[in-house]
């Protein structure tokens, strides 16, 4: 048995949800998160899941369908294009800037 | 499509994928912040220029807009309509490239009262807009959507032929305003000071159950389409405008253009989804959103923080299946992601439609349908599908009498249901649909007898097909407005009046107004 030195850390981050996603989220459009430490970094697949079991309050299936997003929901990093970033293969670094926006009719 | 899928996701190969290495397809020197369409990657400035110019190419494209004239913006404010606020207020500062020259105005619907937001809320979300509307200095006018309940019929009623400019018409308005306007400031927008309006609390009653006597959330939604459109047109006629600007983007277009061919607007759907609008005639409303996805508005509305306001409505937090509307812009977008061009196939195929006219040059008051103002789709022709429907109907009818009750206007003053029986006595006149309003004699003599104040009247006669369906799924009529009301009123009683004289016409074709 061996620990792995470095590759156990805290990331914080900044979630905003705008367009009417923030809804599902008890109405708060941003949230400043430290993700619980973990050996390996953490990717945007990981942290849809643990939003949704840790921040989503309600109605998941309008946020997440299978491992991502559901589609008409934005996502930006750093105010970039996730699809830039290498979508949920983008491993989070301290600090990240978070943004989903959802762009469907009635949020 | 395959093809092009495959394509995408070459492109993105992993060792670009850590960092944002991309560069910029423009200017290729910034590294990329946004993927539009397939592959086309921008930078923040070329973004922006690219964004800014295709607004100002759309309205100098068409030329619909003099300068000059008199445009009301009609905000939601959802994302699409903020960011057309945001455009215009760009295009009309002094700086800019290619100066809008048009004199603005807002409108904005409150909806909260049809979708069951309390009054604090519904203050709430005015307040926050009213800031939004102050920082533009453009005149701006709040209507809650209780006033359709007081709305005159003449908004159904005929509207005044659209005034047709000659293609020289534009050029010489341009140079006419720049000689005029050279020396002084073109844009004197005196701000009025609008206060947000009260709204009765019956009134907001009557709304609600004017709402809640639908039954599905697709005519709901759809009913709703109907009376914001009443009202904007009618706010646009009555504050002197006659251009109405709609923040309908080209995903919405493409979602709408769907819908309305399953809700049976198949006839409608150029005008309901072409860049300008003329079925009221005097108000030309123009989509000059049409061009940009949903992605390039919220992209460009988060990066240049233009601020918009989300106020939840009826399909909020619904599921996919809730409406046709919904279940269709799920099916859109979830297409969109797999198949990036999707939502512009779409949106190019819906700018090639076109309406065949029929007859246009005849189309009176009486050819348009009373909800959408479009041409009727339901003259009765033998052998069409629609024509099968309507005998099916009736022949399910005669078995199950009183089933058609429920399409009759019952006044509401009228309150014993015996006495609305006799003022509707079969039940089933009319369903040959198109231009005569009660053809049997009996219900002619019972109409006409009940003298002057409207008893009963056909209104699906005078609806659209898209139109009927949607009335059909209303528990009773009489939570219509009373213009819409009023106003089928009097095409009935014309088109009995027409009937009556019919023996003494030379011509059926020139009894005019």
């Amino acid at each position: 048995m061996y620990v792995l030195l470095n590759a156990v850390r805290c990331i914080s981050d900044i979630f905003l949800f705008l367009g009417g996603a923030e809804l599902l989220f008890n109405g708060v459009k941003e949230h400043h998160v430290t993700l619980p430490s973990q050996s390996e970094p953490w990717d945007m697949k990981q942290l849809l899941v643990w939003i949704q079991q840790n921040l989503l309050k309600e109605r998941p299936e309008l946020f997440v369908q299978g491992d991502s997003v559901r589609p008409g929901i934005l996502v930006l990093i750093n105010d970039a294009d996730w699809e830039l970033m290498g979508e949920l293969d983008y491993q989070l670094q301290e600090q990240d800037n978070v943004v989903f926006i959802s762009t469907l009719h009635g949020g | 499509m395959c093809q092009v899928d495959e394509n995408y996701h070459d492109d993105l190969d992993p060792a670009e994928m850590l960092n944002v290495s991309k560069k910029c397809i423009k200017c290729k020197e910034a590294s990329a912040a946004v993927v539009i369409r397939v592959g086309d990657t921008y930078c923040r400035g070329c973004f922006k220029e690219y964004f800014i110019h295709k607004f100002r190419a759309m309205l100098g494209k068409n030329r619909i807009i003099f300068p000059g004239e008199k445009v009301l913006l009609a905000v939601s404010g959802g994302p699409s309509s903020c960011s057309m606020l945001s455009q215009v207020q760009e295009g009309l500062s002094q700086t800019a490239h290619r100066k809008l020259r048009f004199l603005p105005g807002i409108v904005h619907i409150d909806e909260g009262g049809a979708v069951g937001h309390s009054m604090e809320e519904r203050q709430k979300a005015l307040a926050e807009l009213q800031t939004v509307f102050k920082a533009t200095g453009f005149p701006f006018y709040f209507v809650p959507l209780e006033k359709v309940l007081d709305l005159p019929s003449s908004v159904v009623a005929t509207a005044t032929a659209p005034s047709e400019h000659p293609a020289s018409a534009y050029k010489s308005a341009v140079n006419d305003f720049i000689h005029i306007d050279s020396s002084s400031c073109s844009t004197p927008l005196d701000q009025e000071e609008t206060s947000i309006p009260e709204v009765q609390e019956s009134h907001t009653q009557f709304l609600q159950q004017l709402i809640v006597s639908v039954k599905t959330l697709t005519a709901r939604q759809d009913l709703l389409n109907t009376l914001r459109q009443h009202l904007l047109v009618d706010t646009a006629r009555t504050k002197g405008y006659s251009k109405l600007m709609l923040g309908d983007n080209c995903t919405r277009l493409a979602v709408k253009l769907l819908t309305s061919v399953s809700l049976g607007r198949g006839a409608q759907l150029a005008q309901d989804t072409g860049f300008s609008d003329s079925r009221y005639g005097d108000i030309i409303s123009v989509r000059p959103m049409r061009d940009f996805s949903t992605k390039e508005i919220a992209y460009y509305n988060h990066i240049f923080s233009v601020p918009s306001v989300f106020i939840p409505g009826l399909d909020t937090k619904t599921t996919n299946k809730a409406s046709i509307q919904h279940l269709t812009e799920s099916f859109v977008t979830k297409l969109q992601t797999d198949f990036p061009s999707t939502v512009s196939t779409i949106y190019r195929t819906s700018e090639k439609l076109q309406t065949a006219c029929r007859s246009s040059s005849t189309a009176d008051c009486c050819d348009r349908c009373l909800l959408c103002m479009c041409s009727l789709d339901t003259a009765p022709e033998n052998a069409s599908a629609f024509q099968a429907t309507l005998i099916s109907e009736q022949l399910s009818q005669n078995t199950f009498l009183g089933a058609s009750r429920s399409t009759k206007i019952i006044p509401r003053q009228n309150q014993d249901p015996l006495e609305s029986e006799i003022a509707a006595p079969t039940g089933q006149c009319c369903s040959s649909g198109g231009e005569e309003g009660c053809g049997s004699a009996e219900n002619y003599e019972v109409c006409y007898s009940s003298a002057h104040r409207p008893q009963t009247a056909d209104v699906k006669s005078f609806l659209c097909y898209s139109c009927q369906l949607t009335i059909k799924d209303m528990s009773s009529l009489e939570h219509l407005p009373q213009y819409v009301l009023s106003e089928a009123w009097r095409r009935h009683s014309r088109s009995q009046m027409r009937e009556e004289i019919s023996e003494f016409l030379l011509d059926d074709g020139d009894e005019g107004d």
